[in-house]
């Protein structure tokens, strides 16, 4: 029971800080600009992607620091040639345009590198076992995951939290026209935010992209828990990102682990005493149910605090 | 005026298609070619196109030439009767599917009702890989035909096995939770229970079908419940990503499995380094030592860049072939009853037969396991080093079980 509660721990922290990863893009952009990207898990596919093919022609490290600056690129773009021409339209154009660009990079990319999985490999240096716990073996790849996660978590809340260009960036999403009138290029800030953002998915993609399957389908699969993320953690708020990853990776993976029903609490139902639906319900482990309790949990938060975790603005 | 133009619009390209359907036959091949399942998916389109190249370079079925039409059915049935609308529409009187026994029942019940309902413009089902025994017992239909041995087939022939294997002490059950993957693990535990009731099913467990991207929770439940054996009917990603996940963890166990050899499979058992650890079960394999059957694997890798995953397409093709010249028309209606106990000589080698009562094609099993290579195993997996060798074969006779299918006959 110990090794399975140890191991769950792991399982959870490491698929938390994934998703961590991925989400943190996502939080700056919304924190920043107001923005809810739904173009953002495509950008984290075009990462895995760029990263599979840049591994194939220079290698996995250069492809690590190279195809996240594509993305990034790829972003800004999308920002100033894009977004930047929907914002007086409001919210809702920029909404859609981002929900058409997913669409768009998800059947370019099935152009491209067609539909079925891509054969992207962890990188010869990290595929060994790190450590091994009651005889579980941890991949150094993984860990490498984890380091990237925690590094990135960092940076960034130093660097919108104590730097001047963190000062600027949140300063022109209140007063855009004084810190216009300060001599710095609101439009410019945007767009370099944008791109940050994008970077981060992509940066997340190529790190992920080995780990769990590249493929045209990547982005569809893993777009509804990122929203779960954020809104969990609350709109806008990197720590709160932080722990809502945490928690929905260790919450998922328990879940899994536990073979639980209201059969087991409460003792099987006579099946002859009610429909067989019912006791089919009754039978249904936690485990089972698993892969549905993050969407759970952001009903839940919804309801009781509309705002998220640690969000200061209402959705 | 523009009403005169719409309807050209809509009746000129059905003229075409009259016109084109009198030299080709078109099977519509309605399977995954996107998301979880499109390895397998796209493996079968290729197959298929293989083998009906193959066909039209000896000239064809009756002169006619073979067409395989992809419809991307995205492993979801609804999806799946939109293509074989749209594909019948099109002039498909052939269609062919096999990932995701869901995906099968819907199809098959589908294909009876058109029939019914358009006499004349029948429409046969080919199934070359949706396992799910009701296919054939309850929910058979005239028009429904498999060439892949049933869940139930192949779980009586593994448990056979497993029977004579003292070692297996507790065994794990993970399998996809749909029909398919349910019929497993009641079959594993049935059949278990009767033939080895000293083995303990340490656990049973269901996961979403094709959702799942990282195993490590479910490996390190396996773990913790100190199996010495799994049994999973799992396929496409959900194969490869759970043997991915236990070679990451570093489970030792013994695998008995339907698919392991799909995409991607190969190489994570070689990573976990379990030699000659995990089975398979088939209906033939590149290293089965028939000597036809491994000049066709030879000629198909070196064309198509795959190891043959579907020995069973070949036989679906060629059967067709058959029973198309025996009733000298490639009248669907006219086709089903040639087919009907129809014997054939399988690729693998041994006679195998289409069985009138339920429509089911019996033919010899393998069970084989994967590792290094003996010397007169010259086919590889993946790149790996690694082959299939023969543990048990199963003969026809003794693979035939009994149905419970009350066939509705035209």
């Amino acid at each position: 029971m110990l090794e399975l509660i140890v191991i769950s721990t792991l399982n959870g922290v490491l698929f938390g800080m994934l998703l961590f990863l991925l989400s943190s893009g996502l939080t700056v952009i919304f924190s920043m600009m107001g923005v809810l990207n739904f173009a953002h898990a495509s950008f984290y596919m075009l990462g895995a992607f760029f990263g599979f093919q840049l591994t194939k022609w220079i290698g996995f490290w250069p492809a690590l620091v190279l195809a996240p600056l594509l993305v990034g690129a790829i972003g800004m773009a999308v920002e100033r040639y894009g977004l930047r021409n929907t914002h007086k339209h409001g919210h809702v154009a920029e909404l859609l345009l981002t929900f058409g660009l997913a669409f768009a990079i998800e059947e370019i990319v099935s152009m491209i590198w067609g539909k079925s999985p891509v054969d992207y490999r962890v990188p010869a240096l990290l595929d060994f076992p790190a450590f091994t716990i009651f005889s579980t073996n941890y991949p150094a790849y993984k860990l490498f995951m984890l380091g990237v996660s925690v590094v990135i978590f960092v940076a960034l809340l130093i660097v919108l939290k104590r730097t001047r260009v963190g000062l600027i960036v949140q300063a022109a999403l209140t007063h855009p026209h004084m810190v216009g009138h300060l001599g710095h290029n609101v439009g410019r800030v945007f767009m370099a935010v944008f791109g940050v953002g994008s970077a981060l998915a992509g940066l997340a993609g190529v790190i992920a992209g080995p780990a769990l399957v590249t493929q045209s389908d990547m982005a569809a699969a893993l777009g509804p828990i990122l929203f779960v993320v954020i809104v969990f953690g609350g709109l806008g708020s990197l720590p709160g990102a932080f722990i809502a990853s945490l928690v929905i990776g260790l919450v998922q993976t328990f879940a899994v682990a536990l073979d639980g029903s209201l059969a087991s609490a409460f003792g099987p139902l006579d099946p002859s005493a009610g429909p067989s639906v019912l006791t089919d319900i009754w039978n249904v482990t936690i485990a089972q149910v698993a892969p549905i309790v993050p969407y759970l949990l952001l009903v839940i938060i919804l309801i009781v605090r509309p705002m998220g975790l640690m969000g200061t603005r209402e959705s | 005026m523009r009403k005169l133009t719409l309807a050209i619009a809509v009746i000129a390209p059905m003229l075409g298609h009259a016109a084109s359907a009198e030299d080709t036959i078109k099977i519509g091949y309605i399977d995954p070619l996107s998301g979880g399942g499109a390895s397998v998916g796209e493996g079968g389109l290729k197959t298929f196109q293989y083998l009906a190249e193959e066909m039209n370079a000896k000239g064809g079925i009756l002169g006619k030439k073979i067409e395989i039409v992809g419809l991307d059915n995205k492993t979801n049935p609804q999806e799946s009767l939109v293509q074989a609308q749209k594909a019948i529409d099109s002039g498909v009187r052939f269609i062919t599917q096999g990932n995701g026994s869901s995906v099968a029942a819907a199809l098959s019940d589908f294909v009876t009702k058109n029939n019914t309902r358009n006499p004349g413009k029948e429409v046969l089902y080919f199934n070359y890989a949706a396992v799910d025994p009701s296919l054939t017992n309850d929910k058979c239909s005239y028009w429904h035909f498999r060439w892949d041995a049933g869940s139930d087939i192949k779980m009586e022939a593994l448990t056979n096995y497993m029977k004579d294997t003292p070692s297996i002490k507790k065994v794990y059950l993970i399998n996809q939770d749909y029909s398919f993957g349910q019929s497993v693990r009641s079959d594993a535990r049935k059949m278990l229970g009767a033939k080895r009731p000293d083995i303990q099913i340490v656990g049973d467990e269901l996961h979403p079908l094709l959702k799942v991207t990282d195993f490590s929770p479910y490996i390190a439940k396996i773990k913790a419940s100190g199996a010495d054996s799994v049994v999973t009917g799992n396929w496409g990603q959900d194969i490869a990503l759970l043997l991915k996940a236990a070679a990451d963890a570093g489970l030792k166990v013994n695998w008995y499995t339907y698919y392991a050899g799909g995409a991607g499979g190969p190489t994570a058992i070689k990573q976990t380094g379990l030699d000659h650890q995990v089975f398979q079960i088939t209906e033939g394999f590149a290293n089965s030592g028939n000597q036809s059957a491994m000049d066709f694997e030879k000629a198909f890798r070196a064309k198509v860049g795959l190891s043959l995953w579907y020995p069973r397409a070949v036989n679906e093709m060629r059967m067709f072939k058959a029973a198309a010249e025996k009733a000298n028309s490639i009248d669907p209606v006219k086709v089903a009853a040639a087919l009907e106990d129809l014997k054939f000589e399988v690729l693998d080698g041994g006679q195998g037969l289409m069985r009138k009562d339920d429509h089911q094609f019996f033919q010899p099993i393998y069970i084989s396991s994967f590792g290094k290579l003996a010397a007169n195993e010259p086919f590889d997996e993946e790149n790996t080093g690694w082959g299939w060798h023969l543990v048990s074969k199963v003969d026809t006779a003794q693979a035939m079980v009994s149905t419970t299918c009350k066939m509705a006959r035209p």
